[in-house]
């Protein structure tokens, strides 16, 4: 059997202390950051372009791209963001990359601040992430002390500082606008777009905001080169992609894995497989994610493949639903976790979901009618075309792709059981 | 720390508000921020208290009921939904003789529900605190909710 996972990101785990910088240094650590000093700030944009790397938080914009906005916005003052907030169901890598190789996040970082002429940095990490918060203040601490933060940076005369910035517990903080809101000091809600953080981020100032994983991938690719980097995973996927596995499986985990293996491969492989009652369905990405099949599971990680089929590979996470549980009750689920983290400020997201859950529930009690299965196919539509965040827009994604994929699961709720489910 | 040397340590710009929410209500053993602890922010931080409400009423790592000493918050998203947390929850509440969003008469715990709290590779999972406690089973539950009661 080919090889299905690939230590990239993952590589230093368990072998290095965390909490010793001199470990990392001595696993090659800090070593792209000095390259990359010695490189023009466009050179390091350049290799992070042809890398093909594309943002790991969900939304999978190419990350050079963003630099590059950042970098030309004329600014003197310019912010660098790290997404630590990690709110959606069922993912954990970047609780592992900050505990486990807290460096490898911190260099990325300072190499994007000296790529985009940034001189102020915050890790925003969710409030419950307690010894993530320990651990990354140490590093930042370390970092300090052997000059590869704060002023003159290696001696170069570029300065940059990092903020621990900790959450209070809210899943739409991890959305950039709210995330930055937060950081001001307001509530988590969302607003308008654009202006875009490129151009008008944190405090009104050009930002560059990424996630923990898109960050820990910069020192491999100033190291190995873009052009290196790029060989890994597929025409349209480059890299890796770190999987929170979890749910029903043997094996529940992180595992890293180059883009192109299949769910399955995951599952059976570095997972162990299901659990003894088998496959009922597997959610992809958490609770904003699809949920498919067990014979769909065949797809690659692959952005293209996904994209082609209407789906969104989010934050990879993999969740395994086993039969013991029925389609309606994790839908179900689903619905009110969105419900109960709706910031309540546009109309759609707010009562939307509200009544796709009363609609919902009629199916739950096996009352539904054919009208009310209109009724919510439109409001689904709604739903995902004028919340104004990102949270509403992907609310009703696991109820569609159930409605699409389970159709008997929502003809069993109806009063009569002729009614046509696409 | 009272709330003067969190703001001096902290400093009273607007992107220390949700911070020194934190550690305010940290200090408190009843877990939560009170309307005295608000105005106090206010004024501390002088922003309006409008604005400190909206804040601490946003978030759900504030309160501003009482609760126990020991909020015990369990996850109930689907990964920990379909490794058995509500069979979790059902040992909580007849371990505690309450219910969810209750707190027990000696005001020694509270059940909350939580998303995820991050840790589904040890679902089912629920925090205490600041500590995370994963695989849960009937067993362990008795034995962690013991040792917190003799704390
Ligand atoms: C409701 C919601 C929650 C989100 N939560 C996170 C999160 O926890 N971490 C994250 O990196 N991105 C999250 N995002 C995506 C961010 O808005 C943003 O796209 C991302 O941080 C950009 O970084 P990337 O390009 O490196 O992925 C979330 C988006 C939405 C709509
Ligand atoms: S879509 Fe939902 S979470 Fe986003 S701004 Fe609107 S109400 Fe708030
Ligand atoms: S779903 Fe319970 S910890 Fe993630």
């Amino acid at each position: 059997m080919e090889q299905i996972e690939y230590k990239l990101l993952t590589r230093r785990f368990d072998i290095i202390d965390a909490l010793s910088i001199d470990d990392y240094i001595a696993q090659g650590g800090y070593t792209a950051l000095a390259a990359a000093m010695k490189m023009k700030p466009e050179e390091i944009v350049e290799e992070v372009k042809l890398s093909g790397l594309r943002g790991r938080g969900g939304a999978a914009f190419p990350v050079g791209l963003k630099m590059d906005s950042v970098r030309k916005a004329d600014s003197e003052v310019k912010y660098l963001i790290c997404n630590a907030d990690e709110g959606e169901p069922g993912n954990f890598k970047d609780r592992y990359l900050m505990e486990k190789d807290p460096h490898q996040v911190l260099e990325g970082m300072i190499i994007c601040s000296a790529a985009v002429g940034a001189h102020k940095g915050y890790i925003f990490i969710r409030g419950e992430y307690t010894r993530s918060i320990y651990i990354m203040s140490s590093a930042v601490q370390a970092a300090l002390e052997k000059g590869f933060l704060g002023k003159n940076i290696l001696g170069t005369g570029h300065d940059f500082e990092i903020e621990i910035y900790t959450g209070a517990g809210s899943y739409v903080c991890g959305e950039e606008f709210a995330l930055m809101l937060c950081i001001e000091g307001n509530p988590a809600r969302s607003t308008y777009k654009p202006p875009f953080p490129t151009t008008e981020g944190l405090f009104g100032k050009p930002t560059q905001i990424n996630n923990v994983e898109s960050f820990a991938n910069i020192p491999s690719i100033i190291s190995m080169t873009g052009a290196e980097y790029s060989k890994i995973g597929t025409k349209d996927s480059k890299g890796t992609k770190l999987v929170s596995l979890c749910g029903n499986v043997v094996k529940k985990g992180l595992y890293e894995v180059p883009f192109g293996v299949s769910i399955r491969d995951v599952i059976d492989g570095p997972g162990g497989g299901p659990l003894q009652d088998g496959i009922l369905m597997v959610q992809i990405g958490g609770a904003s994610g699809p949920c498919l099949p067990p014979d769909m599971l065949d797809i690659p990680l692959d952005y293209k493949t996904f994209a082609d089929q209407g789906l969104s590979l989010g934050s990879g996470a993999i969740i395994v639903i086993d039969r013991r549980f029925g389609v309606l009750d994790i839908v179900r689920n689903t619905l009110k976790f969105f419900k109960h983290e709706s910031c309540g400020k546009c109309t759609p997201c707010r009562e939307g979901i509200y009544h796709l859950l009363i609609l919902f529930d009629k199916f739950i009690l096996g009352q539904a009618e054919q009208k009310d299965l209109d009724t919510m196919m439109q409001l689904i539509e709604t739903v995902e075309q004028t919340s104004i965040c990102g949270l509403g827009q992907a609310a009703p994604t696991a109820l569609k792709t159930t409605l699409h994929y389970f159709p008997q699961a929502y003809m069993s709720g109806m009063r009569t059981n002729r009614s046509r489910v696409i | 720390m009272d709330l003067n040397e969190i703001v001096r340590t902290r400093g009273n710009t607007p992107d220390q508000l949700v911070g020194v929410l934190r550690d305010l209500q940290k200090t408190k053993s009843r877990n939560y921020l009170c309307d005295e602890d608000l105005e106090a922010v206010a004024e501390a931080m002088k922003l309006p208290e409008s604005h400190v409400y909206s804040v601490a009423t946003f978030y759900s790592l504030f309160s501003t009921k009482p609760r126990g000493k020991f909020v015990i918050m369990l996850c109930r998203d689907v990964p920990c939904h379909v490794n058995g947390a509500f069979d979790i929850r059902d040992a909580l509440e007849t371990l505690l003789q309450i219910n969810m969003g209750e707190t027990t008469r000696d005001g020694i715990f509270s059940l909350e529900y939580t998303s995820c709290l991050g840790h589904c590779e040890l679902a089912p999972v629920i925090q205490i605190d600041d500590r995370i406690y994963g695989n849960l089973n009937k067993q362990k539950l008795e034995q962690i909710i013991a040792d917190y009661r003799r704390r």
